[in-house]
C-alpha cells in the first residue's frame, strides 16, 4: 500500500535538463523511480539519461498518457507557471522541490489544485519516498527501508537522519513525506496524517515538525480529536531558535505571536504524542508505543 | 523582509490609503529645515524595524519646530533596543477620535490571505485575539478570486462604520488588499486606523512585510542586510545564518538538521554561537569559507561540524574543513560529524589531518560541549 507514490507512479520531471534536474532524475531512475518524460520549455527533442525532453506538459502526457505525477525542479520565478501547467494537463500529483517560490504563488497553486482534484507537496521540500518501490524528490535512496513507519516532516535533511536512526534499528519506513519547509505548503501535517490513518501498511507515525507557524499544533488537535488510532511520536527543531529570526527555512521563525516550539511540544503531548528530545529518541519512542 | 514605517506609508500612498503628511530626515539640518514645513503639532518618530519602538521612547510628540528638530537630534544616531536610528520621521499631528485596526497577513493553515479587522485598534492584534477573540474578525480570502464586496461589506459593519465612513473604510481595505496582493506581503496592516474629529480615516502607523522570495519582481525594496556581523557576512557569501550568544559555533546542511543541532548542544550543555545552514550540495570552497567564518569569529571556541550528505559529499565538506581548520584554526576546537555520500572519503581526509570524526550526532555534540567547559 504506502501512500501517495508507488511501484504504480510514472513520474514527469520539469526542468529536468537544469544540474539539478538531471542529477536527480538519475538519481531517481537508478533508485528504481519509473521517469517517463521531463519538460524543460524550448529543449523538446532531447535526452536526459534516456529520458524523452519535451517542450510542454500538455505534449508529454499526450505521448505518454501514463504519466501521473509531476516533479517540479524549475527556477522558482517560473515555478508557479509550471505548476498550473502540470495541474491543467489532468495531473493529480505535483510534487515542487524548488526552493523561494513566492508565497502568493503557492497560495495561488495550491487552492487551485483542490479545484482540480489533485495534490501538491511542497514547495520547499526533499519529496515523497516509499522505500524500495519509488522516489519522487532529492532524498537519498539507501538510508531508506521499507517498513511500518510513516514519516511526515517539515525538513529534509533533519527526515534523512530520523529515518537512517529508524532504519539502522531494523525497522523500516511505509512512505516519507516532506510536506516542505515554506509558510504555506500543499499537503499539511493533517491531510499527511489522515492518508497514513487509511494506510494498511502504516502502523506507526513520525511527525516533524519546527519552529514557526501553527501547523503542528493543528495536527495535535486533529490527533485528539478523532482520537487517531496509530500512535504518533514527534520531534520538534529550533527550540534554541531566538525569536523574530528565519532560521534558514522561510517558514521556520517565531513572529507574529505563532510558532513558539513549546507550544507545539505542549499541545502534542496532550493530544498523546510523545516528543523526542533528540533524533535518536524517536527510535526509542517509536520501539515503547 | 520587514519595511520601514515610512516605507510602508509610500506605499499607502501611492496605493490611495490615506496617511497624514510627513518627511523623513537623516540629519539634524534635515531636521531643521523639515520641521519648518509642516505647521503645528508635530510627532516625532525614529525609523526602526524592532518591535516596541513606542516604549522605548522612539516616538515623542513635539509642539514646535524647534522642539522637532531638537528630539530628531537627538533620536538619530541613538539604539533603540539595540538598533541605530539612522533616519527619523515627521508627521503632522493628527488628533484621533477612535482607533481601529485592519490587516491582512497570509494564512499558513487556509493557505490564504486572511483579513484581520477590529474596532479596538492601537493594541497588539494578537493580544487582543487571544484575550477577547469576540472582538477580531478574521475573514479568509480566496487568493484567486481576491475579496469580494460582501466580505468588504462584513468588514466594515464589524467595524462599527456606516455612511461616509463606512465608504472609506471599504475603499481603504479594497486598496489595502491591492497593495498586499501586488507587493507580495506577507502583511500589510495599519495601526491604528484612526477616525478624525471631521469624520476622516487616517493611517497613522504602517507595517508591512514583503515576501523576501518575491524581491526579484520588487527590486526597489532589495537593501543590504540587516543582520549583525556574522548574519551579514554569511550572506554575502550565500549563506543563511543567524547569530546567538555561544561559544559553539555550528555548520549544518539543511535548516531542519542545522536547528536540531544547535538544539542537541544545548541539550548537552553547551551554548550554540549561531544557527548557519550551507545549504545542500556545498562544495568544498562553500565548506571552507563558512568554516573561516566561524573559526575567526571571536566568540567562537568550538567549531562543530554536523553534515548529513544527500547531494552534500562528505569528502568535499572533510577538505573544505581541513583547509580552513589549517589557515585560521589555531586556538580553536573542532569537531566533525558526518554521514552519508562518500563519508569513508571524507572521515579519512579528517583523520590524516589530525581531526577524530564522529558517527553520532548526539556524541559530537555531547563532546562539542564539553570542550568548551
Amino acid at each position: 500500500m504506502a501512500i501517495l507514490v508507488d511501484e504504480k507512479t510514472k513520474v514527469l520531471v520539469q526542468g529536468v535538463t537544469g544540474r539539478q534536474g538531471m542529477f536527480h532524475t538519475r538519481s531517481m531512475i537508478k533508485y528504481g523511480t519509473q521517469v517517463v518524460a521531463g519538460v524543460t520549455p524550448g529543449k523538446g527533442g532531447q535526452r536526459v539519461d534516456g529520458v524523452p525532453v519535451y517542450d510542454s506538459v500538455a505534449e508529454a502526457v499526450e505521448k505518454h498518457p501514463e504519466i501521473n505525477t509531476s516533479m517540479v525542479m524549475v527556477p522558482a520565478p517560473y515555478a508557479a507557471d509550471a505548476v498550473l501547467e502540470s495541474l491543467d494537463a489532468g495531473l493529480r500529483l505535483v510534487v515542487v522541490i524548488t526552493e523561494h517560490v513566492p508565497v502568493h504563488d503557492a497560495m495561488k497553486f495550491i487552492r487551485y489544485s483542490s479545484y482540480r482534484n489533485a495534490h501538491i507537496v511542497g514547495p520547499n521540500c526533499p519529496g515523497v519516498i516509499t522505500p524500495e518501490a519509488s522516489k519522487v524528490g532529492i532524498m537519498p535512496g539507501h538510508i531508506f527501508k521499507r517498513g511500518s513507519v510513516g514519516i511526515v516532516s517539515r525538513s529534509g535533511t533533519l527526515t534523512y537522519e530520523i529515518a537512517y536512526a529508524i532504519t539502522s534499528s531494523g525497522m523500516g519506513q511505509s512512505t516519507c513525506v516532506g510536506i516542505g519547509g515554506d509558510p504555506v505548503v500543499g499537503l499539511d501535517f493533517i491531510e499527511v496524517l489522515e492518508m497514513f490513518r487509511r494506510d494498511a501498511e502504516t502502523e506507526k507515525v513520525v511527525l516533524i515538525g519546527e519552529i514557526g507557524g501553527d501547523l503542528e499544533e493543528r495536527a495535535a488537535e486533529y490527533i485528539r480529536k478523532t482520537g487517531y488510532p496509530k500512535p504518533v511520536v514527534g520531534y520538534i527543531a529550533g527550540r534554541t531558535a531566538p525569536p523574530e529570526k528565519r532560521m534558514g527555512h522561510a517558514g521556520a521563525i517565531i513572529s507574529l505571536g505563532a510558532g513558539d516550539p513549546d507550544s507545539k511540544v505542549r499541545a502534542l503531548n496532550e493530544a498523546g504524542v510523545s516528543v523526542a528530545s533528540t533524533p535518536n529518541e524517536v527510535v526509542k519512542l517509536l520501539k515503547a508505543v | 523582509m520587514k519595511l520601514y514605517e515610512y516605507e510602508g506609508r509610500e506605499l499607502f500612498r501611492r496605493y490611495g490609503i490615506p496617511v497624514a503628511d510627513s518627511v523623513v530626515v537623516e540629519s539634524v539640518d534635515e531636521a531643521r529645515r523639515a520641521a519648518e514645513s509642516l505647521p503645528g503639532k508635530v510627532v516625532v518618530k525614529a525609523q526602526v524595524l524592532v518591535a516596541g519602538r513606542g516604549r522605548a521612547g522612539g516616538v515623542k510628540v513635539a509642539e514646535t519646530a524647534v522642539q522637532a528638530a531638537e528630539l530628531a537630534g537627538r533620536m538619530l544616531g541613538s539604539e533603540i533596543k539595540g538598533e541605530k536610528v539612522e533616519k527619523v520621521l515627521f508627521t503632522a499631528y493628527t488628533e484621533i477620535v477612535k482607533e481601529l485596526y485592519l490587516g491582512i497577513i497570509v494564512d499558513r493553515f487556509k493557505k490564504a490571505p486572511q483579513v484581520i479587522a477590529s474596532a479596538e485598534g492601537g493594541v497588539e492584534i494578537e493580544e487582543l485575539a487571544r484575550t477577547s477573540p469576540e472582538h477580531v474578525l478574521k475573514v479568509e480570502v480566496n487568493p484567486l478570486l481576491g475579496l469580494t464586496d460582501y466580505q468588504v461589506r462584513r468588514v466594515v459593519r464589524f467595524m462599527g462604520l456606516d455612511g461616509g465612513l463606512a465608504d472609506q473604510a471599504g475603499r481603504i481595505l479594497r486598496n489595502l488588499y491591492r497593495l498586499f496582493v501586488e507587493v507580495d506581503c506577507e502583511l500589510a496592516e495599519i495601526n491604528p486606523l484612526a477616525i478624525t474629529p471631521d469624520n476622516k480615516l487616517v493611517a497613522v502607523d504602517s507595517k508591512v512585510i514583503v515576501d523576501e522570495n518575491a524581491l526579484f519582481r520588487h527590486r526597489e525594496f532589495v537593501r543590504p542586510s540587516e543582520g549583525t556581523g556574522l548574519e551579514e557576512e554569511a550572506r554575502k557569501l550565500g549563506f543563511t545564518a543567524v547569530e546567538l550568544d555561544g561559544d559553539v559555533g555550528i555548520i549544518g546542511n539543511g535548516a531542519g538538521l542545522t536547528m536540531a543541532t544547535m538544539d542537541m548542544v544545548k541539550l548537552k550543555g553547551g551554548r550554540p554561537a549561531n544557527f548557519l545552514d550551507v545549504g545542500g550540495g556545498a562544495a568544498e570552497d562553500v565548506v571552507e569559507k563558512a568554516s573561516r567564518l566561524l573559526l575567526t569569529h571571536p566568540r567562537v571556541k568550538v567549531l562543530f561540524v554536523n553534515i548529513l550528505g544527500g547531494i552534500t559529499r562528505c569528502d568535499e565538506v572533510a577538505r573544505g574543513v581541513v583547509s580552513a581548520y589549517k589557515a585560521v584554526g589555531a586556538g580553536k576546537k573542532i569537531v566533525v560529524r558526518m554521514m552519508g555520500t562518500n563519508e569513508e572519503e571524507g572521515k579519512r581526509i579528517l583523520r590524516e589531518n589530525g581531526i577524530l570524526p564522529y558517527d553520532s550526532m548526539e556524541e559530537a555534540a555531547e563532546t562539542a560541549a564539553k570542550l568548551v567547559r
